[in-house]
């Protein structure tokens, strides 16, 4: 965190007024999603720079998984990106499956997917409620949209809870496979809650795509040109918004992907409608992807690991991998360095948001004040994953 | 450009030694060839994605700075890594090739106090201007009290 820092990157407008005004934004901003916050300096209404001031939901857990066995970390992986929490378990368990040459039972890579594109469905619903409400007013009615996603987001949390006992954060993966099956009934449950997400979908794409307003604020705003989005290394929905066609599940598919049918959406425009665009096919393409594991959820174990009496048992001999998945965010990766013991010897968590959120210093000057909280919307940081 | 092709490119370029199965290239990078061969990782390669950069503290062996960088068309990765030496605490800044490495490299001189030469704007990303240390050192403690907070 920088205290007093002025932008180092400004664009020069042909402005013949006063001088520039720095103006802050946050750290307590309704719009961040989080703790984040702006320093933007202004010519007038525009922006012409943004230093951008991140850290303060930093709690240290990269230092944390040096300490950590393997078997205790995934459940507190799932606290970075707390929105998603069943991608972020994931990456950390396949990296270490990936050094200790762990096989993972078919039922148990299924249930995994099931469970990650459930909350791809959960996690959108998450962003487009808070983005619409962030862009508020001008969409007729400050929280309708927000309350409706909410509504649909329970429902997934709700299978969650009958599956994991928790809402938020599961403890759902462990090294070797899952921790619970699914329930009976579950299956059932399942699919009148998708489809019933998927006609409410409709129902939003008729309010917001029919309200002049909403096109106005998200057409031409926050435009990611393919070559800076791939320089800065953004990821997911927003890589796919600049015309890269790119889904680490489908370019490196793991945990069984390559036996799902499912389309890879692909927007050029790289603005704020391109970005809203690719995650509405998403929701779809998650719930084509759950249907198809339902129909055909193999029988078998779902962790391929005895039981251990000491976390320490658990070890994974010395090397080096990098594990990534493709999170409602885009790419979550975990690097693992090994030397032989019950603890990593080094974790870097490469969150989704972190390179999102370091694109919006190239993108927003040049734009208005209100626009940034439209950009910062369709870029969908979640903090607990920038600052880890 | 595949992943085999790219490997015969890199045995080309002096110094580095290739290693690593498949398309997941891992390379060892001499230090002064840093910056240079994030270049060739670029250009000659295509690898134009990239996503991420960070260190390892090998104690008595000195810092490790690491980074990935992926070729969507092919498609294959290279890690690159590079060892610092022996109480070496600079390394060339990839923040002109690459602009995604400004935002590494500032959590990378935060957590392990390597100074990226020829970086824009190196200053602590995630922790205060006041912090004492860098906590992803081995020496430095977990439990290392950091006033008026234990």
């Amino acid at each position: 965190m920088a205290a007093d820092s002025t932008s180092t990157v400004v664009k020069e407008l042909d402005y013949t007024g006063a001088e520039r005004l720095s103006m802050n934004m946050g750290p307590q901003h309704p719009s961040a999603h989080g703790v984040f916050r702006a320093i933007l300096t202004l010519e007038g209404e525009t922006v012409v720079g943004v230093d951008a001031v991140i850290g303060y939901l930093h709690r240290c857990h990269e230092k944390l998984a040096e300490n950590l066995a393997y078997v205790q970390y995934p459940s507190i992986a799932s606290k970075t990106d707390y929105v998603a929490a069943m991608a972020s378990e994931l990456a950390y368990v396949m990296a270490a499956e990936r050094l200790a040459n762990f096989e993972v039972p078919k039922r148990a890579q299924y249930l995994r997917v099931l469970v990650g594109e459930l909350q791809r469905v959960a996690s959108h619903c998450l962003w487009l409620g808070t983005w619409c409400m962030d862009m508020g007013g001008a969409l007729g009615g400050g929280a309708t949209i927000f309350l409706y996603c909410i509504r649909e987001r329970e429902l997934v949390l709700d299978l969650f809870e009958s599956l994991t006992g928790a809402r938020l954060l599961y403890g759902f993966h462990q090294v070797g496979g899952v921790r619970y099956d699914v329930p009976e009934g579950w299956a059932s449950e399942c699919r009148t809650t998708v489809d019933l997400i998927e006609q409410r979908i409709l129902e939003y794409e008729e309010m917001l795509e029919g309200n002049a307003f909403f096109m106005m604020r998200t057409q031409g705003v926050g435009v990611i040109s393919r070559e800076l989005a791939l320089d800065v290394g953004i990821s997911g929905p927003l890589l796919r918004a600049s015309g890269v066609d790119c889904d680490l599940r489908r370019l490196a598919p793991y945990s069984s992907y390559e036996d799902f049918e499912f389309r890879v959406p692909v927007e050029t425009a790289g603005d704020c409608y391109a970005r809203y665009k690719v995650r509405m096919v998403e929701f779809r393409e998650s719930i084509r992807i759950v249907r198809q594991i339902l129909d055909g959820l193999p029988e078998g174990p779902i962790s391929s690991r005895p039981g251990v009496k000491s976390l320490a048992q658990v070890r994974v001999p010395k090397g080096e991998t990098y594990a990534r998945v493709e999170g409602p965010r885009g790419e979550v990766g975990c690097y693992l360095q090994a030397d032989g013991g019950p603890k990593p010897y080094r974790m870097k968590w490469r969150g989704a948001s972190f390179s999102n959120l370091a694109i919006l210093p190239h993108i927003i000057p040049g734009h208005g004040v209100a626009d940034v909280v439209a950009i910062m919307g369709s870029v969908d940081p979640v903090f607990g994953e920038v600052d880890r | 450009m595949n992943a085999t092709e790219a490997r015969t490119r890199i045995v080309e370029f002096p110094g580095t030694v290739a290693g690593g199965d498949g398309d997941a290239i891992v390379v060892d990078v001499p230090a002064a060839q840093w910056a240079a061969f994030a270049e060739f990782a670029k250009d000659i390669l295509g690898c134009t994605y990239f996503s991420f950069l960070s260190a390892v503290d090998w104690k008595d062996e000195g810092l490790e700075v690491v980074a990935w960088v992926d070729n969507l068309d092919a498609p294959f990765s290279v890690l690159m890594k590079t060892r610092l030496g022996v109480g070496v605490t600079s390394c060339a800044s990839l923040a002109t090739v690459y602009r995604g490495a400004g935002w590494m490299e500032r959590e990378a001189f935060d957590m392990f106090g390597i100074h990226f030469e020829g970086h824009p704007d190196l200053r602590r990303i995630l922790l205060d201007d006041d912090w004492v240390g860098h906590p992803l050192l081995k020496s430095y403690a977990v439990d290392t009290p950091y006033p008026p907070y234990r």
